[in-house]
């Protein structure tokens, strides 16, 4: 009978270990469906159009006028000597995906007020091809409204950035920011593995991508994997720090995103760097988004509540010392044990 | 007394042990080092200590199989199935014992003997570390190796963050039980007889 008992605790630690078990495997099953609803959210750049209604955009029954051809992956016309039906391919680059458009930061905008109104004849002029392309500044600079996101530190940043020493001229604000697409992301998107992932995708949209990088050179592009295999769980870096984070160096605090781009060769090599409680990254996007939590959820679910783990960068005072004072008795209480049994 | 030296731990024993001992000590330098990394005053690089941590964190679970099964396999194992009934109130003697009784030079309520190599607080701590705690730094260590594995939220907070709380957290609890666990082996016929014992295979009564 007593020997039957001893067997009761080795149950209990199996049910417990087992209904673990459960929890876990539910858990993994749920967020796993979540990662790929996130992927499919970024790639839905390439994903085909489904018929959507856009009449809520104040424009978007002018803008059609240009999106029923650019809209999409063909257009027709009628052939005004033969009076035949034409269909022809869209170059991809004149592709504007509406439901990216309506969701990007410039969706109230009509087409014609960045492109020329000459546009609105079709066949286009040839001429029209030399039209200047407006800049971000042009529009954003110096306006009262748009101070806090400090476009003027942004442009500062970005002469002094390798994109610009290198391409002067040729690389533009558009190359990462699609007018058409780029929707400020850090302020909007609750979950900050997104806003990783968006905006990793603008870097690799050409450092990924041969035939965008050669558009400013006749190099190829390095293998980002081999580049970076220096670093330890690779992909788990990859998925969780912005390349921004250890590409850049923050000339000004205010900009959310520094805009400065480093040569490699003064890239964040050290993992201290990150690694660390003066961690670089928890300067940036993460202490951004911390503060956003501690303040529209409350300090406590701020400290909880944490998406992120960066050993040796969360240390947490209170546990700290709370850990030193528990040596501390424990040495004591040996000491003290110590020198009894010795005076004994 | 009749017995003055008895045979208690076999050879494999004390390899295992110690391996374990410097493997265990390597991987608290290494993890203290990674924990409170400090650009400017680094103990170890934070890059070498990842390394070394990684590898020998491993050697230690490979270690922890001959524990393991060395227990599983040879007579060693018996003494370490807690009897449960009464088991509270022979901790409480073992611990009257340590607090005041061997102060007095009383006996010991719990003489170690062919049958009991340990006192049920002793036995109670070695099970405690070696099948619960050491298990958990096993596990939430290979997690953390292969982060894939792991759910990115789990319950109320990220997965990665709450594996590495479990990983530091039963470091943390195996680190104190080190140091306990050196000064109460202090405590035999002479400061250096379990020792002593654990390189020669005998322990000496008292
Ligand atoms: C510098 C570090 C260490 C020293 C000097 C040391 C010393 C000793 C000594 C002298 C004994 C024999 C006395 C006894 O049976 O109680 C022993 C046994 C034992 N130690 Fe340690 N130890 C160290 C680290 C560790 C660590 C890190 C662990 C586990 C995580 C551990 C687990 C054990 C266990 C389970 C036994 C009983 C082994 C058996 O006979 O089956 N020790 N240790």
């Amino acid at each position: 009978m007593v020997k039957k008992l001893n067997y009761r605790p080795a149950w209990v630690i199996f049910i417990l270990i087992l209904f673990a078990g459960i929890v876990f495997i539910l858990s993994y099953s749920a967020n796993s469906k979540a990662d790929r609803t996130e992927a499919a959210i970024a790639l839905k750049e390439n994903k085909p159009e489904q018929k959507k209604d856009y009449s809520e955009h104040k424009h978007a029954t002018e803008n059609e006028n240009c999106l029923k051809c650019h809209g999409q992956s063909k257009y027709s016309y009628e052939n005004s000597e033969s009076k035949k039906k034409n269909t022809k391919k869209m170059y991809t680059e004149l592709i504007i995906n509406r439901e990216v458009f309506y969701e990007s930061n410039h969706r109230e905008f009509k087409c014609i007020d960045c492109h020329s109104e000459d546009y609105q004849t079709f066949p286009h002029q040839g001429n029209l091809r030399m039209e200047a392309k407006p800049n971000c500044l042009d529009c954003h600079g110096g306006d009262e409204k748009y101070a806090k996101f400090h476009f003027e530190n942004i442009e500062k940043e970005f002469q002094e950035s390798a994109h610009s020493e290198k391409h002067s001229e040729d690389f533009t604000c558009w190359m990462c920011h699609n007018p058409h697409a780029y929707k400020i992301n850090a302020r909007s998107n609750e979950n900050i593995k997104k806003t990783i992932a968006y905006d990793n995708a603008i870097c690799l949209n050409c450092h990924g991508n041969l035939s965008n990088y050669q558009l400013l050179t006749d190099k190829a592009n390095p293998n980002l994997l081999t580049k970076h295999d220096w670093l330890p769980n690779q992909k788990l870096h990859f998925l969780s720090v912005r390349c921004v984070e250890c590409h850049t160096k923050k000339i000004n605090d205010s900009t959310l995103v520094a805009h400065k781009i480093l040569p490699k060769k003064e890239a964040v090599r050290n993992c201290d760097q990150c690694h660390s409680t003066n961690s670089v990254l928890l300067a940036s996007l993460y202490k951004y988004k911390i503060k956003e939590v501690r303040s529209t959820k409350g300090f406590f679910k701020g400290v909880i509540v944490n998406d992120s783990y960066v050993i040796g960068a969360n240390r947490n005072y209170y546990l700290n010392v709370l850990s030193l004072i528990i040596v501390g008795f424990v040495i004591l209480g040996i000491i003290i044990h110590a020198v009894i049994r010795t005076l004994n | 007394m009749t017995e003055e030296k008895i045979y208690l731990y076999p050879v494999w024993v004390r390899l295992w042990h110690l391996f374990n001992a410097i493997l265990c000590l390597t991987l608290i330098i290494t993890g203290i080092s990674m924990q409170f990394s400090n650009p400017k005053f680094p103990l170890i690089a934070f890059n070498v200590s990842v390394s070394i941590h990684n590898i020998v964190g491993i050697l230690l679970c490979l270690n922890y199989l001959i524990f393991f099964l060395g227990n599983l396999g040879t007579r060693n194992g018996r003494y370490y199935k807690l009897i449960f009934p009464g088991l509270f109130s022979r901790l409480m003697a073992q611990f009257r014992y340590y607090t005041r009784g061997l102060f007095k030079g009383e006996p010991a309520p719990y003489p170690i003997n062919s049958e009991r190599k340990f006192n049920p607080l002793q036995q109670l701590t070695y099970v405690g570390s070696m099948y619960i705690l050491v298990p958990v730094i096993m596990v939430t260590g290979w997690a953390l190796m292969y982060p894939e594995v792991i759910p990115s939220r789990f319950l109320w907070t990220s997965g990665l963050h709450l594996t590495d709380l479990f990983h530091i957290l039963a470091a943390f609890m195996v680190s104190l039980f080190m140091f306990i666990h050196v000064y109460f082996c202090t405590i035999g016929k002479t400061p250096f007889s379990n020792f002593k014992g654990m390189i020669n295979g005998y322990h000496e009564t008292h």
